[in-house]
């Protein structure tokens, strides 16, 4: 399978969000018939392109996670020592509903790019249209790598193929849609900038007056200081 | 070193003089080399088509040298200017640039029949280009009859057909849906990697289309501001003409 690796790559930092999904993942699979470890994580990557490599401690620590909250049920150990695992009802009904289910994207990503730059450019002396510059081009030639690696695969003939290339799309959707965000946030810093907006260092204390302590549930149109 | 298709060499560009000069393009250098396909990307207004045509001997550059396939077009007549642009050049326009009159298959033939091809030799590429951009069907329309994107089809076709072995194509899939852009991508890319020596130079806004690309060249008022290749992104930034 070509360009696993670029794909590791491009997703190592969002690992905490895909969890959620190795979860349901091996649910779905085990509601294809029982399994065990080793055999579940081959039924994952090849499902998944091997886009995700997961190690079998992984996969073994989701199954306890699952058999604890019963969705499934640990059964019987075969003559090479394989536990089976089967999926009980309420597992069942998990599936049904995971794969009825939109996947929330604001409650899965942590976008560190966002908050780099929102960090960035509140910094003063930081120059950061060439911190968007840079980006830019990091994220376009993984755009690139992920082209590649989707061009040279071979024609969707099987359902696994097909799979794979609809992993590739998705992130090189995501990656296009990083491109035009940068660009569009390089234009709004142009024109912020056209505007006499510049960075301030530490705010200074501001006065407690108008300023609601956190948790009160005071006015509702607080305006943020910026 | 693999042989060299096209070179710009510092450089500029204005339009008009004095106080309201625009300097659309400056000290542009640039290289392409056969079997190569770069995109050009960058906001509105950053020089992408000038330098397209200035590349493609359509603009004169105000300062600089411009080298396709070897010849130093300052040093050419109009005549043997028209004659490289014909034989080496297959160029897509942003507004695509068709002649009413000609019907689409005469569109993509004209430049074959110009260079004095047999009727029934320019007939078969010109209906081979049709069909790559899957427009056979419409050959014998004419472009008013046709929509927006199959226009375009019919630009990328007559700037592929024959043996042209640079293709110049400003924003070529602008009007086309994600699934046919692809179409005329993997055409443009067909065409660089058969190994008969051809290279492309695409502008384009969106990043998926760039991508296909083994380089990236970013413009900005102008200048080249950073080159991005495959797999090498660490390279590429340190790289950057800055
Ligand atoms: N014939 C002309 N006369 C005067 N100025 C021009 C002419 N052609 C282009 N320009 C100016 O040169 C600059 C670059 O124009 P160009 O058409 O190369 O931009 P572009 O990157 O292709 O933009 P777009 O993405 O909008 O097509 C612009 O500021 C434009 O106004
Ligand atoms: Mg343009």
């Amino acid at each position: 399978m070509p360009g696993v690796y670029i794909l590791d790559m491009y997703y190592s930092v969002e690992h905490c969000g895909v969890y959620v999904s190795v979860r349901q993942s091996i649910l779905a699979i085990l509601d294809q018939g029982s399994s065990y470890g080793y055999r579940l994580r081959a039924e994952f990557e090849r499902r998944t392109g091997a886009t995700w490599p997961l190690n079998v401690g992984q996969i073994y620590n989701t199954l306890d996670r699952l058999e604890r909250d019963g969705l499934v049920v640990k059964g019987e150990t075969d003559a090479e020592g394989h536990v089976f695992y089967s999926i009980s009802a309420s597992g069942h009904d998990e599936v049904a509903s995971w794969l009825r289910s939109p996947v929330l994207r604001a409650e899965t990503t942590r976008d560190e790019l966002a908050i780099k730059l929102a960090i960035a450019v509140t910094l003063p002396g930081v120059d950061i249209d060439e911190i968007v510059r840079l980006q830019r081009m990091s994220t376009m030639s993984t755009l690139q790598d992920l082209t590649r690696a989707k061009n040279s695969g071979g024609d969707p003939g099987s359902t696994d193929e097909l799979a794979w290339l609809l992993v590739v799309d998705s992130m090189i959707f995501q990656a296009e849609a990083e491109i035009r965000w940068l660009d569009h946030s390089r234009s709004r810093l142009t024109r912020a900038r056209a505007e006499g907006l510049s960075a301030t260092g530490i705010q200074p204390e501001l006065p407690r007056r108008g300023r609601p302590a956190r948790s009160e549930p005071t006015s509702t149109n607080e305006s943020v200081a910026r | 070193m693999s042989q060299e298709l096209l070179r710009l060499t510092g450089v500029s560009r204005q339009y008009g003089r004095g106080e309201t000069a625009v300097s659309a393009l400056a000290g542009i250098d640039l290289t392409i080399a056969a079997g190569e396909m770069v995109a050009v990307m960058g906001a509105s207004g950053s020089g992408k088509s000038t330098l397209l045509t200035v590349a493609g001997g359509l603009t004169k550059p105000t300062s600089g040298e411009v080298v396709i396939d070897g010849q130093w077009i300052s040093e050419l007549s109009a005549k043997q200017l028209a004659v490289v642009r014909r034989r080496t050049l297959g160029f897509v326009f942003q507004d695509f640039n068709l002649i009413p009159a000609l019907t689409a298959l005469e569109n993509v033939t004209l430049p074959l029949e110009l260079d004095g091809w047999r009727a029934r030799d320019s007939r078969r590429a010109g209906m081979d280009a049709l069909a790559s951009v899957e427009l056979s069907d419409r050959a014998h329309r004419f472009p008013d009859d046709l929509s927006g994107g199959q226009q375009q089809r019919v630009a990328i076709a007559r700037a592929v057909v024959g043996t042209r072995r640079l293709i110049l194509a400003d924003e070529p899939t602008g009007a086309l849906d994600s699934q046919t852009g692809e179409l005329v991508l993997r055409i443009l890319r067909r065409r660089v990697d058969a190994g008969a020596g051809a290279g492309a130079v695409l502008v384009t806004h969106d990043a998926r289309h760039a991508a296909w690309a083994d380089r990236v060249v970013h413009l900005q008022d102008g200048r080249i501001v950073g080159q991005t290749s495959q797999g090498t992104a660490e390279e590429a930034l340190l790289g950057a003409d800055r």
